[in-house]
């Protein structure tokens, strides 16, 4: 388990200093994705590859990724400071957010079936 | 300790209070979500909230307090998004056949996330650093509070605003796609990821591991897309 997040570590500390020094708009972490999925399409052109899953740093990243919501719990009950903040404009933010998603999830998903089905036949 | 009051003056001090009680709530939670067959209005993010936030609230514990104990929960969210390359790779054919359509479904969703929020915020009179703070809300919460940062917003605000709208998608988005019949979970994962960031990929991943891999892409690119985007978009408001 730990040399599979130093691993992950390594990754996103790699994609911090990219996204830092080249002043790029994107989080680090999000570079470390890619870093680790480059990384991961070596590791499989090899031809002793175990599947992803069956590795260490596969198993260590299904854990963390089954309790992902956790890791939201602790700047989710920074709500209790924002109550007042919130309660002040209520109505606008419940309705905005909750009219937001839903627009968002609709134009997402049609989207991408659309053009799913647009463009199926050239596969 | 013969003082309970001493004991306790002790503990809240340390981090080791707060980061096991947090563990502890998650893991109740997350056992209630379970016997509720991860019933979507049940949701573990949610509960867990509710019960910290009360319990700081009777304690009146600071929240400065709290997350010196729960920041090594919050640091995890670095590597768990570093993670997601796993089920992306594990899944790559299936991401390789959906790049139109993804490539599509990003731009259309990360322009609507951001518009149709401020503008309904904007016509119901909220004023323009709530706006600001909302503009972000359907990306990963280190993203969000850069961005509403770099527009003047407020970045404890935009936390708890990303945060309610994860919440919100995880909630909506499986008896809105039954309810649609919709079951391509590679559009369905990716909806909810772009919507709402990494707790409706936690979500996704409950409900598919398709859905979850999409979903994580889907966070990670509009992750990106909305840090480009939602300045240009808030010149219009």
């Amino acid at each position: 388990m730990i040399p599979a997040l130093a691993a992950l570590l390594l990754c996103q500390l790699a994609g911090e200093i990219v996204a830092r020094g080249l002043g790029l708009p994107v989080p680090g972490p999000v570079i470390g994705l890619i870093f680790l999925a480059l990384g991961l399409a070596v590791y499989l052109r090899r031809p002793d590859a175990k599947p992803i899953e069956e590795t260490r740093l596969g198993e260590t990243a299904s854990q963390l990724l089954a309790s992902l919501g956790l890791l939201f719990v602790p700047a989710g009950v920074g709500v209790v400071q924002q109550l007042p903040r919130i309660a002040e404009h209520a109505l606008a933010i419940v309705v905005a957010l909750v009219g937001s998603t839903l627009v968002t999830l609709l134009a997402t998903v049609y989207v991408f079936l659309v053009v799913k089905r647009l463009t199926g036949d050239a596969e | 300790m013969s003082n309970p009051f001493a004991l306790w003056v002790y503990l809240s001090t340390t981090p080791l209070l707060w980061l096991t009680v947090t563990l502890t709530v998650w893991i109740a939670a997350d056992r209630i979500a379970a016997r509720c067959k991860r019933h979507p209005l049940v949701n573990p993010v949610l509960l867990s909230i509710i019960v910290l936030g009360a319990l700081l609230t009777v304690t009146k514990t600071p929240y400065q307090t709290y997350f010196e104990g729960a920041q090594f929960v919050h640091f995890l969210l670095g590597p768990a998004t570093v993670a997601i390359a796993i089920p992306l790779m594990r899944n790559r054919t299936l991401v390789r056949r959906n790049l139109l359509p993804m490539a599509a479904a990003l731009v259309a969703g990360a322009i609507v996330a951001v518009v149709s929020v401020v503008a309904i915020a904007s016509a119901l009179g909220a004023p323009h650093d709530i706006l600001i703070a909302l503009a972000p809300k359907s990306t990963t919460a280190g993203i969000a509070m850069a961005v509403s940062e770099s527009m003047g917003g407020d970045p404890a605000l935009t936390a708890v605003l990303v945060i309610s709208t994860g919440i919100l998608g995880a909630v909506i988005v499986t008896p809105l796609m039954n309810a649609l019949k919709i079951n391509d979970y590679a559009a369905r994962g990716f909806a909810v990821g772009l919507a709402s960031h990494g707790i409706g990929t936690a979500r996704a991943f409950a409900v598919s591991e398709i859905a979850g891999a999409f979903a994580g892409v889907a966070m990670g690119l509009n992750g990106v897309a909305t840090a480009l985007l939602a300045p240009l978009l808030m010149r219009l408001f």
